[in-house]
């Protein structure tokens, strides 16, 4: 996994609140036996339109944010289905991180394991970025994961919390399952004693 | 010793390593592996050289990418989409390789993920389940920890039979008194997501406790519990008692005679003690609970049947008032109208919400003798395993809902995904029993109202949405 330590991007506003992984990667896209290539399906229902062409409504087709690293959007986002062609797809697209005041479980969950790092802000400190990557396109965000701070020039900085075992595995770019087996002696400890506790499993 | 919940018990009981800051290593009792989130994983295996650690632990099945049409032992299997078939083979090439068991498409107890499990006697209570799919929560109403993980982490699993996780706050929601007649599982369900909201779930697990819970079935319990997700929680559980029990005896994976017993008193323990608390309460009066539908593209937005379609004025929160206006746009629906003068277009009986054998008996109870309204283009039943659809076949249901114009179809995810071609059209309007009523769930352009069986058999029937109760 590439190792996350600082970014500095343009950010691009996408003001919805519980976007689905539905809306993240459509079914028709979940066929793949691979990681890669789901960027050009991205948000795919609201990026094209019906003949398939690119809908310039869209605030992600809109030439300013074709470079953008950096999405903020509304509560609650990657809702619904488990899919990590979720997250794999927002990275195949090129962001690298996503601001929102709440992200569902398993999305938040997956995002680590891909390099993708959300973070959560309070409402207000979205409003305001939002605001700013809508009136200012071509200004730079920079998050600095070591330090917890999310920049824009010298206009504002928030801090943000993070798990402590979740930012140590993205600094270094970490693979947890090297991790766990690091541990197997206390799986294989759990293994033994479980023969004797639950004889049915 | 302090008073735990179900929850705390099954978490302590699977503690494998506890790090300095509080992560755990927790160990995992059963894997579910379906063909849509498991290439990548067992791609990952095999370019790193890991094994399988514990293949007994390990069941698989294919139900999200499968034809519900005939099965023929032809090449193509009915696949008719060459990337779909790509799948499948993946899936069969991995299990063989890796020594996992497969129930393929021509073995009969193929069906949902979530419906097989339970069905073989591979979900039993106190364990940890885990799937790589969300309504792994289903799994929960045998008093299991089940949750739903993404595809690194079902390589993860697969390779340590364990996962890191922190753990969750907790959340009782206790649904007192009995529901009135013609109130089902699934109405509960939804009426518990519009109480407390798509997200108010999140970072919790709901135990679901109450007088109302109590007297479900299991197929009820695993309705209530599969819908958890949808209210964002990482999983729902009923404590194990009776119902639980009688449900597992003589499944073929549940235990044997020998252990049967000591199983028995093992689950016993695992309801929540006396005085154990929760992060969170909360209560309902199922007196209170209606036949319910959803009128938008979250399970959030419910309404009893007996209401109408609401205006983005009734909504004091500026975003969801901005998210009501578009949903109403999607849906093609306008405020104040009601309910049941909304037409429908399609039907879909099925999914791990609602193929259970009991959820067919319920359709067939309403729509026996009948016929379906002209204006339906299409009513499926899609059984959700090969053992419900030969039950129901046995018992007289197929040939009810077949004479009254349904199509009987093969197991599957079906329409409640789309991804095979079981799909609406864009702007067509479905009454379905499934989860989930997202923007282009059902197809691209189509419009999900959520309700029961026997509210989705009683609209079949009408070719509008109904209330159940006011069918002879």
């Amino acid at each position: 996994m590439k190792p996350f330590t600082k970014l500095t991007a343009i950010a691009a506003p996408l003001p919805m609140v519980n976007i689905d992984t539905d809306i993240i990667i459509p079914k028709q896209f979940l066929k793949t036996i691979k990681r890669t290539g789901l960027g050009v399906s991205a948000f795919y229902n609201l990026r094209y339109s019906d003949d398939g062409t690119p809908n310039p409504d869209f605030v992600l087709n809109k030439p300013e944010y074709k470079d953008a690293e950096i999405l903020i959007t509304g509560e609650n986002f990657g809702c619904g289905s488990s899919r990590e062609h979720a997250p794999w797809a927002i990275l195949d697209m090129g962001f690298r991180c996503v601001i929102a005041p709440s992200f569902a479980n398993i999305f938040y969950n997956n995002s680590f394991k891909n390099g993708i790092l959300p973070i959560t802000l309070p409402q207000e400190q979205i409003d305001e970025l939002m605001k700013e990557a809508q009136n200012n396109p071509d200004a730079l965000t920079e998050i600095d994961l070591e330090k917890q701070t999310i920049t824009r020039g010298n206009k504002f900085s928030f801090d943000f919390d993070i798990d402590h075992f979740r930012k140590s595995c993205l600094l270094g770019g970490l693979d947890d399952i090297d991790l766990t087996l690091e541990k197997d002696a206390h799986i294989k400890t759990y293994e033994d004693k479980l023969k004797d506790d639950k004889p049915w499993l | 010793m302090r008073p735990r919940t179900l929850f705390e018990k099954i978490w302590d009981d699977h503690i494998v390593h506890t790090g300095d800051d509080g992560t755990c290593l927790i160990y995992i009792d059963r894997h579910l592996v379906h063909e849509v989130t498991s290439p990548q994983a067992f791609e990952g295996l095999r370019m790193t050289g890991r094994t399988v650690r514990r293949t007994e632990n390990t069941l698989a099945v294919m139900d999200h990418n499968v034809p519900t049409t005939s099965r023929a032992e032809t090449k193509e299997r009915g696949i008719m989409q060459e990337d779909s078939r790509v799948q499948i083979s993946a899936l069969e090439k991995n299990c063989s390789e890796f020594g996992v068991q497969l129930f393929d498409l021509f073995d009969k107890r193929q069906g949902i993920v979530h419906i097989i499990g339970p069905e073989q006697g591979f979900t039993l209570p106190g364990m940890t389940i885990v799937c790589g799919d969300s309504h792994t929560s289903t799994h929960g109403a045998f008093g299991a920890l089940a949750f739903g993980i993404g595809t690194s982490e079902v390589e993860h699993v697969l390779a340590t039979q364990t996962l890191i996780q922190s753990p969750a706050k907790s959340m009782r929601i206790t649904v007192n008194g009995a529901l009135s007649t013609s109130v089902t599982a699934k109405d509960m369900a939804l009426h518990i997501i519009g109480e407390i909201g798509t997200a108010g779930g999140t970072g919790y697990v709901i135990e679901y406790a109450g007088e109302a819970v109590r007297n479900l079935s299991m197929e009820g319990r695993m309705t209530i519990c599969n819908m958890s997700i949808e209210a964002g929680a990482r999983a729902g559980m009923v404590a194990p008692d009776e119902t639980t029990f009688a449900y597992i005896k003589g499944r073929p994976m549940a235990p044997q005679e020998g252990n049967w017993d000591k199983a028995v008193a093992y689950w016993k323990t695992l309801p929540s003690d006396d005085g154990s608390t929760y992060d969170k309460e909360v209560a309902i009066e199922a007196s209170n609970i209606v036949p319910t539908v959803t009128w938008g593209t979250t399970p959030e937005d419910v309404a009893p049947i007996t209401a109408q379609v609401p205006a983005p004025t009734d909504f004091d929160d500026p975003n969801k008032r901005q998210s009501v206006e578009r949903m109403l746009d999607y849906m093609g629906l306008t405020p104040g109208t009601k309910l049941t003068d909304i037409p429908i277009d399609k039907v879909f009986i099925g999914s791990c919400t609602n193929g259970r054998i009991e959820d067919l008996r319920a359709v067939a109870k309403i729509v026996e003798g009948k016929k379906i309204a002209d204006n339906i283009l299409e009513a499926l039943i899609v059984p959700g395993s090969g053992l419900v659809k030969a039950q129901a076949e046995e018992e007289g249901i197929a040939e009810v809902l077949i004479n009254a114009g349904f199509d009987w179809r093969e197991p599957g995810c079906s329409m409640c995904l789309g991804m095979n071609p079981d799909q609406l059209e864009p702007g067509e309007r479905c009454a379905s029993t499934s989860n989930r009523n997202f923007e282009g769930r059902q197809g691209r352009g189509g419009r999900t109202h959520l309700m029961s069986p026997a509210m989705a058999a009683a609209a079949a029937i009408t070719g509008r949405l109904t209330d159940v109760r006011n069918m002879a």
